[in-house]
């Protein structure tokens, strides 16, 4: 998540206009401004959305690959989208990412935000996203939620919604710093079910929240957990050290999502970490698709390291315990 | 589709090489999407005090490249000494349409005195006024250069005054909310451009705070990625009338 009073604020100042307009109706009236009541709340396959959407296309995609590129975002949150239950707020997440050509999207944390949610809030929150993750089988990943100032309910929360449930990997955020001894069992269980643990890291000059870990702390963390397959979310904020910080540490990943779409971002990231580690994300809703994948699909790097960044590399750290579920990608 | 790109720098970013802060390439790279205006500050003209070398080169640079594609708007500093000469010499000796603020690097606010008196020149000159909100996210500014967002509160009461200035806010959207830019678009003739704005399906929610005929097109590269502002548009789904009012039709009311 980005900057929390921003999201908080653009999620109350997006009212929709109502419901019952058809897409097309809409489009007919030209109403940029009914955009949330032209949006169905059907389900509807990846295949069937990529041929829907096409004749309503305002532009074409921005598309610097060649070939089929299978794009997975690999953060996404069901805040900051208008919606009574999680099935209307996913839907217009898929609406959004049908135009930008999306194929999966991994949605953690439910709402409202807290930043050192109780076993309850988070175990809400993972209600939230199993839902969507039932509304949309085909197109909607999830992480699970968890506190390491809570590490039972925790460990039991990864059990209910990993072990027994379907979500892939695991989302820690502000509550504590992640260098803290504290998260062991946590890293080391997921490292057991073989899952991804997504890391929200920032280094702020304006200063971090009491619990919000930097890359230096995931840094400590991956020299404890060698093993463990970590992401640094957001790059750290200020990528030019978060690149430099994770570097020697080849079990984290970095991800691009959350950051303004500065230049030269992902270019130094492929640079100093080679593509294998860098993962595409995009924060929405708190932040657009646009603004996100620009970063990727228009940097100076090649067609391949376009596709490792923009889905092969979640796809192949996903591959282990996809194959414990039976899951296709 | 026809573009103008009311958000573009030439020079160079002082904390950073960029791709494309080499003219020719950003030319290029804007005409590759359909770019046909570019109206262009210079990043020099932040943190130099020579402003009026800073505008003779940005003058020079858009006559040399992109074949009429750069549109300068010269950088002006009132709290330099003879500032309203900087202002004279974009109007008169560049044919500048416009003039770029950085209030927050220049050091003042917009309920400055000399700010208001700046107004009064452009509008003699029928000069379009850009103000720069902010350059980039303040949580990750060099430890060294940390410049806060442009407080647009003096401009509720100061633009209903001056109908006859546009005013187009740049990089708003990191400190302005939707709400903000409606009132300031109902305050008086205030425009915002798209780059900083973010969240998902961003314009489409924006125009329904703010009118379209207040919004425009621009991609604050190359600082920016430009095909960020562009994929904008996709994701809001934009057509037609919306479409061309935001790309062209608005910038073109601005300087015809």
């Amino acid at each position: 998540m980005t900057d929390i009073k921003h999201m908080e604020a653009r999620t109350a100042e997006h009212r929709p206009t109502g419901q019952g307009v058809t897409r097309r109706e809409s489009l007919r009236i030209g109403a940029v401004g009914a955009l949330s009541a032209s949006l169905q709340l059907t389900r509807r396959s990846w295949a069937e959305a990529g041929s829907g959407n096409r004749e309503a296309d305002a532009t074409e995609p921005v598309r610097t690959t060649t070939g089929e590129t299978r794009i997975w975002d690999g953060h996404t949150h069901l805040a900051s989208i208008r919606g009574e239950k999680p099935a209307d707020r996913m839907a217009q997440l898929i609406e959004y990412a049908d135009r930008m050509r999306i194929e999966r999207l991994v949605v953690f944390m439910g709402w409202p935000f807290a930043y050192d949610p109780s076993p309850d809030q988070f175990r809400r929150q993972n209600d939230q996203v199993l839902a969507a993750i039932h509304d949309w089988p085909d197109r909607v990943l999830g992480y699970a939620y968890v506190n390491p100032n809570h590490i039972d309910h925790s460990l039991e929360e990864m059990q209910r919604c990993i072990v027994r449930g379907p979500m892939v990997g695991i989302k820690l955020w502000v509550a504590k710093r992640c260098n803290d001894s504290a998260l062991d069992p946590i890293v080391q269980r997921a490292t057991e079910l073989q899952i991804p643990i997504y890391q929200h890291t920032w280094l702020k000059i304006t200063g971090n929240l009491p619990g919000e870990s930097t890359p230096s702390d995931l840094a400590e963390l991956a020299s404890r957990h060698p093993r463990a397959t970590l992401l640094c979310g957001h790059a750290g904020g200020d990528w030019e050290l978060g690149i430099r910080t994770v570097r020697p540490f080849k079990n984290i990943l970095l991800e691009v999502a959350g950051g303004d779409p500065t230049a030269g971002f992902v270019e130094m990231a492929v640079r100093e970490l080679g593509a294998e580690r860098v993962i595409y994300g995009s924060d929405a809703g708190g932040r657009s698709f646009a603004s996100q994948l620009a970063k990727v699909e228009a940097a100076g790097i090649t067609d391949r390291e376009k596709k490792l960044i923009l889905g092969v590399n979640l796809r192949r750290l996903l591959s282990p315990i996809f194959k414990t579920k039976g899951l296709k990608s | 589709m026809q573009i103008i790109d009311t958000n573009v720098s030439l020079s160079r970013w002082p904390l950073r090489r960029l791709p494309l802060d080499e003219t020719p390439e950003l030319v290029a790279r804007l005409r590759r999407y359909g770019v046909v205006q570019a109206w262009a500050g210079s990043f020099d003209g932040l943190l130099h005090k020579d402003i009026a070398g800073v505008n003779l080169r940005l003058a020079a640079d858009c006559r040399k490249h992109g074949n009429g594609l750069l549109v300068p708007f010269g950088s002006v500093n009132p709290t330099l000494p003879d500032w309203e000469d900087d202002v004279r010499r974009c109007h008169e000796e560049y044919q500048m349409p416009g003039i770029r603020l950085h209030p927050s690097y220049h050091g003042y606010q917009l309920d400055d005195a000399r700010f208001a008196h700046l107004l009064e020149l452009a509008a003699e000159r029928k000069l379009v006024v850009q103000i720069t909100l902010t350059m980039e996210d303040e949580r990750m500014q060099h430890p060294l250069l940390r410049v806060p967002h442009v407080d647009t509160k003096p401009l509720l009461e100061m633009a209903g005054t001056r109908p006859d200035v546009p005013i187009v806010l740049l990089n708003a959207f990191r400190s302005v909310r939707a709400e903000q830019a409606a009132a300031l678009a109902s305050a008086g003739n205030i425009y915002f451009e798209i780059a900083m704005l973010e969240g998902v399906g961003g314009v489409g929610k924006l125009l329904q705070k703010v009118p379209i005929d207040r919004l425009l097109f621009g991609s604050h590269a190359p600082l920016f990625i430009f095909e960020s502002a562009l994929e904008k548009l996709r994701e809001s789904a934009l057509h037609g009338r919306i479409l061309k009012g935001l790309c062209t039709d608005n910038a073109r009311r601005l300087h015809p």
